[in-house]
């Protein structure tokens, strides 16, 4: 073959670090990850000490709509949850599970408490200090976040966000897990606005006025908690529940983060630095 | 049922559990110790945001439970309290003492006698669980009057008949609470005789109950036989204030 031109160059591909996260964002992020997980972990010890959830402003002893318990049947620890009349034999994990050798029952396992072993007075101290950490953080994340300009810029969504077919493109591309490459990267899609935003501004939100609603002390200074929720039961169903929601939202953040490069997303949040990929064009 | 009974038990079992190393963290005394700073924080956090006369929220009699569950100690097997119980409480007397000008000995009759404050109000258990009934009694305000409180008391002390705690050392058997003169001095801090329009039963604490309202249900002190006003809490029980606290619950029982 003669007189033919050169193959063209493909375009190459180099990797970009961009700042994604500011440092009150990654501070805070941090401080949050430590506190939220103390919390959940006291919090369950706590609900230990009365497994059952009522709504109103009064328990209903004979009425949960959760219990979770543990008896000893024919020799046999067996433990049970309830969930609105419906039985479910959750024996080891839920109601009766192994303190050691042993079977004890206790509404969540030894793994999933702080302290580990039952200790109602030493998780609350443990559950209201990191209460005030947690509540502090969270504070700083919303007033720097409004102030400087992040909660408006990266996670409002826009317009363009919330059309149906972006929205409906987004689910399919995130539900195949592929994630978006190049000038796209750096910012966040749709669905993960709609999460990280109702996280910040419900769930969490939601868990410290739920928690506040259990102080009889706090409901004589802000009687409209109890009206608000429903009653303190209400308010500790509904502190019980958004922190199974958190706890949901963790379980798929962690997942993402592993799925959509899992060093990259660390380095984000530790140095602030984010990588892209973009494409060179040939030289 | 009680809060934590299981606790005085976990001692042996602790290090046979494969969790030592985690627990040696989570309860060492230092680290809870350092925990416990928030209670100081919470204690003058709210009573900040309380006004000394913000009331607790009353209920109506519709709301009053049937099923009002009693805690702690339900039927006290001490001799002195016993013996009260065979005589309905005829002899009993409530011993008002301390840093008092006038110390008293009041009958059930004389506490009857005295202006009473009936409430409908919400008994919130350390543990999780509210229940609602209606508490009749004077105020400790009006009882205090009687003995006219020195200027130099800071904290009124209430003596209980159950021993909670049979096998602890002699003076910490016995449940006791303290409250400051803010709550003591709180138009919804009353010693109740009555529960629902009826004297108050045994497991609910006959004769005698404080009911401190913006507390959990721990303070709520049940077979009160003397109330003690007094500078420092060191020299009763333990020397944190109460039965609870002395095994490790905040003082301050408003969260």
């Amino acid at each position: 073959m003669t007189d033919t031109a050169p193959p063209p160059t493909p375009a190459r591909k180099t990797k970009m670090l961009v700042r994604r996260h500011s440092l009150a964002v990654r501070i805070t992020h941090w401080v949050n990850v430590v506190s939220l997980t103390l919390m959940l972990l006291s919090g369950l010890n706590i609900f230990n000490a009365h497994p059952s959830l009522y709504w109103g402003a009064k328990a209903t002893f004979s009425h949960p709509w959760l219990d979770m318990s543990g008896a000893q049947v024919g020799g046999r620890w067996q433990g049970t949850t309830t969930l609105a009349g419906a039985k479910f034999d959750t024996t080891g994990v839920l109601g009766a599970s192994k303190v050691g050798a042993d079977y004890q029952a206790r509404a969540f396992p030894v793994w999933a408490t702080l302290p580990s072993q039952t200790y109602l007075s030493i998780a609350r101290r443990w559950h209201l200090f990191f209460a005030w950490v947690f509540g502090i953080n969270g504070f700083i994340y919303l007033a720097s976040g409004l102030i400087g300009g992040h909660l408006k810029r990266d996670l409002a969504p826009t317009w363009a966000d919330l059309k149906p077919r972006n929205m409906l493109h987004e689910i399919v591309e995130h539900a195949r897990l592929r994630f978006p490459k190049g000038e796209e990267a750096r910012r966040y899609n749709v669905l993960q606005k709609g999460a990280y935003l109702s996280v910040a501004l419900i769930l969490l939100p939601l868990m410290v006025l739920t928690g506040m609603t259990m102080s009889p002390g706090l409901d004589a200074a802000f009687p409209w908690l109890l009206d608000l929720f429903g009653g303190r039961q209400s308010a500790r169903s509904i502190h019980f529940i958004t922190a199974s929601l958190v706890v949901a939202f963790i379980v798929v953040h962690l997942i993402m983060v592993v799925v959509s490069g899992l060093w990259n997303n660390i380095r984000s949040m530790i140095t602030g630095r984010y990588a892209i990929e973009v494409e060179e064009a040939a030289s | 049922m009680s809060i934590d009974r299981r606790h005085w038990l976990r001692a042996a079992g602790a290090s046979a559990l494969g969790l030592a190393g985690c627990n040696k963290i989570s309860e060492a005394p230092p680290v809870v110790n350092f925990l416990s700073s928030a209670e100081g924080l919470n204690r003058r956090v709210q009573r900040l945001l309380l006004w000394r006369k913000s009331l607790a929220r009353e209920f109506a009699e519709s709301d009053i439970s049937k099923d009002f569950r009693a805690n702690g100690s339900i039927n006290p097997s001490d001799a002195d309290y016993r013996a009260h119980v065979e005589s309905g409480f005829e002899t009993w007397r409530l011993v008002i003492d301390g840093l008092v000008d006038r110390p008293q000995a009041l009958s059930l009759a004389d506490l009857k006698a005295l202006p009473s404050r009936t409430q409908i109000t919400r008994h919130d258990c350390v543990e999780g669980w509210s229940s609602i009934a209606k508490w009749t009694g004077p105020r400790l305000a009006t009882v205090l009057a009687l003995a006219g409180l020195k200027p130099s008391a800071k904290y009124i002390v209430f003596h209980c008949f159950d021993s909670l705690d049979p096998g602890a050392v002699e003076g910490q058997k016995r449940y006791y609470e303290s409250i400051d003169l803010v709550d003591a001095f709180h138009p919804q801090t009353i010693l109740a005789h009555a529960m629902n329009g009826a004297p108050l039963g045994i497991p609910h604490g006959a004769p005698l109950r404080l009911r401190a309202e913006r507390h959990l249900g721990y303070k709520q002190a049940k077979y009160i036989m003397r109330i003690e006003a007094t500078d420092r809490l060191d020299h009763i029980g333990a020397g944190k204030g109460g039965f609870w606290e002395d095994r490790g619950y905040e003082w301050y029982a408003g969260i």
